[in-house]
């Protein structure tokens, strides 16, 4: 039993040498030398400033953009917090949120429903993607706004829409950072 | 419900068979210390581990001297992490100068990473340091991982072995099992995932101008809400991906952010989250290949792997249904599924991923003791929910964690043939070995002790103010939030219906003795029996032995673990997910 205790901690130094450091730094290295953009969480730059990942949401709510899904992530897309709402299927602070988003999302696309995705928040409160019906269900608003024909739009929303993976894996998606970025490329606010 | 959610489904189960007997026979070899193709490279890496030290790779132990190596190296292992967490303030690679952990949450998450748990009452982007991550987390998801392969592997060998005390060496089978089965995978692993996008860095969190900044309400200390602009956003960052990737292959599931593998940078795209998916099922499918391998009937291995196949499949086209009908107290909404968005019930839930690969993953990472979650189990439709807490309770031995799995059924196979021996009227065998009075009693304590830990915590946790001011989502809920704690806990799983405030006295000491309880008065009981099977003769077939493969073995099998399973928890079952679904049916909200 002494002896056993001599050697777990002998063996536990060794291998947190191993495993908890040398592993670590040693994947770091590849990483950063194979895929430096993927490995540093694929920063987007506009006018030398770094404006977002592409692969982390972010809280558009004005009209001249698409907007993102509600999030729960402090308040509102904060990567130091991530996290869904933890709201139960039956919990009326589920409901009333949903209801209060349809409405705010039907007065601009009136006796239309919503897509689910739109008016609910996702697990991570991160989620950089809507679904193409989401988006479609904008592209009234953005037209409007932005002062371009509808189908200017619906190009734009096409050229960003993901299909899934490999064709079989996962769903269909849009970026909205990226499309709201080519947005504001193609379309700008006055 | 769409063919292509179907065929996503059925191309997992579909890779899962392939990866099955190559992992298998693989594993047999690396414990059978037999000759493998990595030799040249490890071999001189495992003689260094040895002589560092001080190990006789010669040795074997007894049972009970290799359950005490086994408890003495948890126990050192879990005080290394409480050190780091308690120093973390002192120690390198913390560019975000993160504090030191209070003492209780230090304690409880120690427990936590010790037992394979991974439950986590803590924001690792907001806690941790790097170096915590790697030296102390990752490093556990590591040996927590190892130490259960070592114990099914014992378990095998009992089985395996006649007329013989020794069992193996218990710091031998896990250096094997670290160097030949956890790093290769996780060295290719890795890279295959930061080539999807999961980060793998040491740089301070990087700051953004937002495109839109906006405005939102903040309630400050005092109470007062004040209207706040946020013009930035700051993004986590650190060593993701070498982590991420035997939270899988480990069955450990505890995320390097809070949002775990539904945040994009654990889980950035649909492919990352079916390569996780497969490596959660990896080790404990292969396994089943190695209890056949090594016992020397590999048809009772895949009857085995068939009883699993068959509950895991009854679990996802549940959970699949469910969360694909949606929510119907949601007013004004378009839930149904098309090609443009994948409808159903999307609280909770990622649009990379949508209804299907939630539904697959929740019980996929409860079927294992994994736990890590890539959607919001609390918010998932009643039913949807009930499916991974009836995994768990199921005791996590559908397919299972890593060596936890393997272990696990041996406790149902046990009460399986044990039936059979009482419907024939004979003393039941299990491949050669006479299965006694010892044995099957060890096998009823275990279940008994899983029983026992989740029904007495909850019971108490629902009657008494400090369990049940912190539920959040009232009604029916509220009871299956209580029950899932409790569940997840002494299941070592570490998935959540997280909006049950747990961060609380009576919660972080519960489930630290859950997590314990469950974890080693398992192994216990289940180690004794693998020994005393050891010692046994082996009893030649004859025509009155009960067969333990083919289809009516696997159905028997199934059938005890979903009667042992039903007749335990159906009454708490019934009061919770059960009586939700027909209440949010009858448009009732609370």
């Amino acid at each position: 039993m002494k002896k056993d205790l001599l050697i777990a901690l002998w063996f536990t130094l060794v291998t947190t040498v191993m495993f908890g450091i040398l592993y670590p730094l040693a994947i770091t290295g590849l990483a950063q030398v194979l895929f430096p953009d993927r490995a540093n969480g694929q920063l987007i730059e506009r006018n030398r400033k770094v404006v977002g990942s592409r692969i982390i949401g972010q809280a558009f709510s004005g009209p001249g953009y698409f907007h993102s899904r509600p999030s729960s992530a402090g308040t509102g897309y904060d990567p130091t917090s991530s996290g869904g709402s933890n709201l139960g299927p039956t919990n009326k602070t589920l409901l009333d949120r949903v209801t209060a988003d349809v409405q705010k999302a039907q007065a601009e696309n009136p006796s239309t429903t919503v897509p689910i995705d739109l008016v609910t928040a996702s697990a991570s409160g991160l989620d950089p993607d809507i679904s193409p019906a989401s988006a479609e269900f904008q592209i009234p608003r953005i037209a409007r706004e932005r002062h371009v024909a509808e189908s200017g739009v619906r190009a734009l929303v096409a050229r960003y829409t993901q299909p899934r993976q490999f064709r079989i894996l996962g769903e269909p998606r849009v970026n909205v950072l990226q499309l709201n970025l080519a947005l504001d490329s193609s379309n700008p606010l006055y | 419900m769409t063919a292509n959610g179907w065929f996503q489904i059925g191309l997992y189960l579909f890779v899962i068979f392939l990866v099955t007997k190559p992992l298998g026979v693989f594993m047999t070899r690396v414990f059978n210390r037999e000759k493998t193709f990595l030799d040249p490279i490890l071999r001189p890496v495992e003689k260094l581990v040895y002589r560092l030290s001080g190990i006789d790779e010669k040795r074997e132990m007894r049972w009970t001297e290799y359950a005490v190596a086994m408890l003495l190296f948890s126990g050192v292992t879990m005080a290394l992490l409480y050190l780091i967490e308690r120093t973390q303030k002192w120690l390198p690679f913390n560019p975000q100068k993160l504090g030191n952990l209070e003492p209780g949450l230090a304690f409880g998450t120690a427990a936590s990473f010790t037992t394979n748990t991974n439950w986590q009452a803590y924001s690792g982007e907001s806690t941790m340091s790097y170096f915590t991550q790697m030296a102390g987390l990752a490093y556990h998801n590591f040996v927590s991982a190892a130490v259960g392969i070592v114990l099914s592997i014992v378990v095998i060998r009992g089985i395996a072995r006649k007329e013989t005390d020794k069992l193996g060496n218990f710091w031998v089978d896990t250096t094997r099992c670290l160097l030949w089965v956890l790093l290769p995978v996780c060295l290719v692993g890795s890279l295959i995932l930061v080539s999807e996008g999961v980060v793998e860095n040491f740089k301070p969190y990087t700051t953004v101008d937002l495109i839109q900044p906006y405005t939102t309400q903040v309630t400050g200390p005092d109470g007062k809400t004040t209207t706040q602009t946020v013009t930035q956003q700051v993004i986590a960052q650190g060593p993701v991906a070498s982590q991420e990737v035997i939270k899988e292959f480990g069955t450990n599931g505890g995320g390097f952010f809070n949002a775990n593998s539904a945040h994009p940078f654990e889980n950035p795209t649909p492919f990352s989250n079916f390569f996780e998916m497969v490596l959660i099922f990896a080790i404990p499918s292969g396994l089943t290949y190695t209890l056949g391998w090594m016992t020397g009937s590999q048809r009772h291995g895949w009857a085995v792997w068939a009883a699993m196949a068959v509950l895991f499949f009854a679990g996802v086209t549940t959970a699949y249904w469910a969360e694909a009908k949606g929510n119907r107290l949601l007013a004004g909404t378009d839930q149904g599924a098309s090609g443009l968005h994948s409808g159903g019930n999307m609280e909770g839930k990622e649009v990379r991923f949508g209804i299907v690969n939630s539904a697959l993953f929740s019980t996929v990472t409860t079927d294992a003791s994994c736990g890590a979650v890539n959607g919001i189990h609390d918010s998932f439709t009643p039913l949807g929910g009930m499916v991974p807490l009836i995994n768990i309770m199921l005791g996590e031995v559908v397919f299972g964690g890593v060596g936890a799995g393997l272990y696990g059924i041996f406790v149902f196979v046990v009460l399986a043939v044990f039936i059979a021996g009482l419907m024939v009227g004979r003393t039941p065998e299990y491949l050669g070995k006479k299965i006694e009075s010892h044995d099957v009693k060890m096998a009823m304590l275990a279940v008994l002790i899983l029983t026992f830990t989740i029904l007495v915590f909850s019971a108490i946790a629902v009657v008494k103010p400090y369990g049940t001011s912190s539920i959040t989502n009232p009604g029916p809920h509220g009871l299956s939030q209580i029950l899932y704690a409790y569940t997840s806990s002494t299941g070592n799983n570490g998935s959540a219906f997280a909006g049950l405030n747990v961060n609380t006295m009576w919660y972080n000491t519960t489930t630290a003795v859950a997590q314990l309880l469950g974890r080693f008065f398992m192994i216990i009981p289940i180690m004794a029996v693998a020994g005393n099977l050891a010692k046994k003769k082996i009893v030649p077939e004859s025509a009155g032995t009960f067969p333990v493969t083919g289809g009516l073995f696997a159905g028997l099998l199934a059938s005890t673990i979903v009667i042992v399973g039903a007749l335990t928890f159906f009454p708490a079952l019934s009061l919770g997910p059960i009586l939700e679904h027909l209440l949010m049916n009858a448009g009732k909200a609370f």
